[in-house]
């Protein structure tokens, strides 16, 4: 199997670290010695075809699933053994929508910040900060279930960011949306991170969701098999492009599954 | 776009060790968790509808229909013959508050399927707050349904002493809180909401009806040794037991004792169940992605 990993020292305390994770559902492998790190301040993407266990490492990841083989670090901190820690410093907005359809754009949120001890004042300060950043403020008082698709995932980052997390970790974050509001969304997740120091963790399986400049992790039958710059995985794998290279690594980790 | 009035975050600022959550952080959170549920049971008012009608129809239909049939002799904790209607009272309470607990743990096994509980799993608060949290809010919301019913039996001439109605409350509470954690945990074991009918069918019903919510255990015995012997076993007979002694100010404390050990069992494999290190959820593979 071809594997790209062209990593360099990343800096003391990376944002996120695997390292040698594995994980079976029953007998059923889904991710396999997988090891990479985010650097700090960093857009990375995780690209992997349906199935290639992509939601599985972000369950991982945010503590859903126990981590039995191998460990992940979340700025230092084991989500294992300092899962307080390290889910502090983590913003999630997950694949399948999680906001309460019967509640409003603020019960939704305010119940967020007391999920992470915040009180109601500092929360409502919170709140209309976040919706300002993605642009929603006018809906406030709306119920979620009256939004668009595109404004609910808008409210799950903004829900995302309310307990200020160095490191975002988005799952599919754009399914099911129209072209206009993918790169609105994608847009604003950069921005966050260029101005904001914020660390972001992209999963998806849409290759023109990646950017040049971006890290790239790759995952193929819950196989690593590329980690390194988009440069980088192109000129090792000799394509001409991110979605040829993609197309050759998955190709490659199908022929070898037994 | 500014989301911080801080400077930007840097790698070393990320590491520092975060303030401890004190207890002010947690009352939050559970207070966070109790109008959540709340504003969920206010919006869905089909639920609190039916949680009403069903055992208003056992009291007016039901109790009328059976006064004559089931006499109740003298027992303890009545001092003279009572009405059916009075007898049966405790058992709805005790059957709003199983219906509750269990409709607390279908609506976890919905959250979980829709995606919602994750959002409460992946809070920093340790996970057997969380659920604690989650148990208590549902119990909140099931002792409020009972107090509305006990309401509607008043007018209805169906009375407990007037000090009964506060006795009441702790014995209520344990029996929700008893009834909640087993709700959690089947939530935990139910992977599908389609599996919740079997709960119904094997859970709900023989619980209520193998106890003694509808008629007395004396009467159980005469007619089934067997029935009553699986009515002594159900820890749902306790519940209704404690609370019935409980409207006449006294403690049955054979049912204080099975209903606190079968919470703390219940509540401890729940805990377990969701605990990702040794539960059951990280076994089966979630509904939530492709990925």
């Amino acid at each position: 199997m071809q594997h790209v990993d062209s990593r360099k020292d990343a800096g003391a305390i990376p944002a996120l670290d695997v390292s040698h994770v594995s994980h079976s559902y029953g007998r059923k492998r889904a991710l396999n010695d997988v090891s990479f790190s985010i650097a700090p301040g960093t857009f990375a993407v995780l690209l992997g075809l349906n199935g290639a266990g992509k939601t599985t490492l972000f369950s991982l990841i945010s503590h859903l699933y126990d981590t039995r083989h191998g460990s992940i670090r979340i700025f230092g901190y084991d989500i294992s053994r300092a899962p307080g820690e390290a889910l502090r410093r983590l913003g999630i907005v997950f694949q399948a929508r999680t906001l309460d359809l019967d509640l409003s754009v603020y019960q939704n949120l305010s119940y967020h910040a007391s999920l992470h001890g915040i009180g109601s004042t500092e929360a409502r300060r919170r709140i209309d900060e976040v919706l300002a950043a993605v642009d929603m403020s006018g809906r406030l008082h709306d119920k979620a279930r009256s939004l668009s698709g595109g404004q609910m995932r808008r409210i799950e980052i903004a829900r995302a960011l309310l307990h200020r997390p160095p490191l975002l970790l988005l799952d599919e974050a754009t399914v099911g949306l129209d072209v206009k509001s993918r790169a609105g969304i994608l847009a604003d997740i950069r921005r966050l991170v260029a101005t904001e120091g914020i660390s972001a963790f992209w999963a998806t399986h849409l290759i023109d969701e990646v950017d040049p400049s971006d890290h790239v992790v790759v995952l193929a039958d819950g196989n690593l098999v590329a980690d390194a710059r988009v440069a980088e995985v192109i000129r090792l794998t000799g394509t001409m492009s991110i979605g040829e290279a993609f197309s050759r690594l998955s190709a490659a980790a199908a022929e070898s599954v037994p | 776009m500014n989301i911080r009035p801080s400077d930007t975050i840097t790698a070393a600022t990320a590491a520092k060790p975060a303030p401890r959550f004190g207890i002010g952080n947690y009352l939050v959170c559970l207070k966070g968790i109790l109008i959540r549920e709340g504003l969920r049971f206010v919006n869905q008012r089909e639920r609190f509808i039916s949680s009403l009608v069903r055992p208003l129809l056992w009291l007016f239909i039901f109790a009328a229909g059976f006064r004559q049939v089931l006499g109740v002799s003298i027992i303890p904790p009545y001092k003279t013959y009572v009405l059916y209607e009075v007898y049966i009272t405790p058992g709805l309470c005790g059957m709003i508050l199983l219906f509750s607990g269990m409709q607390s743990s279908l609506s976890m096994v919905y959250d979980r399927e829709m995606g919602n509980m994750r959002t409460l799993l992946v809070s920093p608060f340790p996970r057997w707050f969380l659920l604690v949290s989650k148990l208590l809010a549902g119990v909140a919301v099931s002792l409020a349904q009972v107090y509305v019913f006990l309401a509607v039996a008043w007018f209805w001439n169906v009375k407990a002493p007037p000090y009964g109605y506060l006795m009441v409350l702790p014995a209520l509470f344990l029996a929700g809180l008893m009834l909640g954690a087993l709700g959690l945990l089947l939530s935990s074991v139910i992977k599908q909401l389609e599996n919740f009918a079997g709960v119904m069918n094997f859970v709900i019903f023989p619980m209520y009806f193998a106890s003694s919510a509808l008629y007395p255990l004396w009467r159980v015995q005469e007619a089934s040794p067997l029935l009553y012997k699986i009515c002594l076993a159900n820890p749902f007979t306790y519940a209704v037991e404690l609370i019935r002694f409980a409207f006449y100010g006294k403690i049955e404390w054979t049912s204080l004792a099975v209903v606190v050990a079968f919470t703390a069992i219940f509540l401890a494999g729940a805990i377990l169940a969701y605990d990702p290190s040794r539960g059951l959820m990280t076994r089966k593979q979630d509904t939530g992605g492709n990925g």
